[in-house]
């Protein structure tokens, strides 16, 4: 099959997701818990067998557990953190995930999000809350040409649909 | 676009960041204790400057965080960033002292 022909935007499978804010003590304890450090280092994800860590602030994070119990893990979190100062919001049910994948990934992208895209300014690993076009997302290259985003779910249909009219426009690769 | 030097992030476009306004006006510590003309100057009245601006942005779409921004109105070239609370840096220094990020 040729690059152009495989589905280049897939639906990930629901996940547990929290946004955690807090300082370092409360980075330290969800560390223990969720078993992934939190960065601290600006724009980067750490991600351990099927769970993630994303920096989205100084002191915010989204945690990711694919297929994860959301509420068995809210309990442990919440248990592990009751001590230190921190907030911690379930967000699993407000947002979805969608991977873009191939060649033309960061093409397409580009034509929503207005950041630089090239692999020297935004590597794998990187992740960060930006825009597409009118929507606000989170973005994440796990890897060379394979972006993670997690955008509101009732934004999921316009962020997919001007994705593929992007998709349709844009003049085929040279393979 | 304007590209703008989050102190966090490092130099993002200008879409992702909301405008806050003149930096360094400090809120009266009693508002109850003031006139109606000086309530309304600190609500109102600001410098309007024409040349290094200090303001306030927030990168909204971002890391969410607010930051101070020294910005020239005439060239709309933005001379550095600095941290909320930092004194606002001498126009002439900070072009050559631009954060790490900014550049």
């Amino acid at each position: 099959m040729a690059d152009a022909d495989r589905p280049w935007l897939v639906p990930l499978p629901p996940a547990a997701r929290f946004v955690l804010q807090g300082g370092a003590a409360a980075r330290a304890a969800a560390a223990v818990v969720w078993g992934v450090d939190l960065s601290d280092q600006p724009c980067r994800a750490i991600v351990h067998e099927g769970r993630a860590t994303l920096w989205l602030g100084p002191d915010e994070h989204l945690l990711i557990d694919r297929g994860g119990d959301d509420e068995a893990l809210a309990r442990a979190l919440e248990q592990t953190l009751s001590a230190v100062p921190h907030s911690l919001v379930d967000v699993g049910h407000r947002q979805l995930g969608f991977e873009v994948r191939g060649p033309r990934s960061a093409l397409i992208l580009a034509g929503g999000c207005p950041l630089d895209l090239h692999p020297t300014r935004f590597p794998v690993g990187m992740c960060t809350r930006t825009v597409f076009a009118k929507a606000e997302i989170v973005l994440w290259r796990t890897a060379d040409d394979v972006f993670h985003v997690e955008v509101w779910r009732s934004f999921a249909g316009y962020l997919t649909e001007l994705m593929s009219e992007i998709d349709s426009l844009l003049p085929r690769m040279a393979d | 676009m304007l590209l703008i030097p989050c102190p966090h992030c490092g130099p993002r476009p200008e879409l992702e960041f909301s405008y806050g306004g003149e930096a360094h006006i400090a809120r009266p510590r009693q508002p109850a204790e003031l006139d109606d003309a000086a309530w309304a100057n600190f609500l109102y009245t600001r410098r309007n400057t024409k040349g290094a601006h200090a303001e306030r942005w927030r990168h909204a779409r971002g890391c969410g965080r607010f930051f101070n921004v020294l910005r020239d109105t005439t060239s709309d070239k933005i001379l550095t960033s600095y941290p909320v609370g930092a004194p606002r840096p001498d126009p002439r220094a900070a072009d050559s002292a631009a954060p790490e990020s900014a550049r």
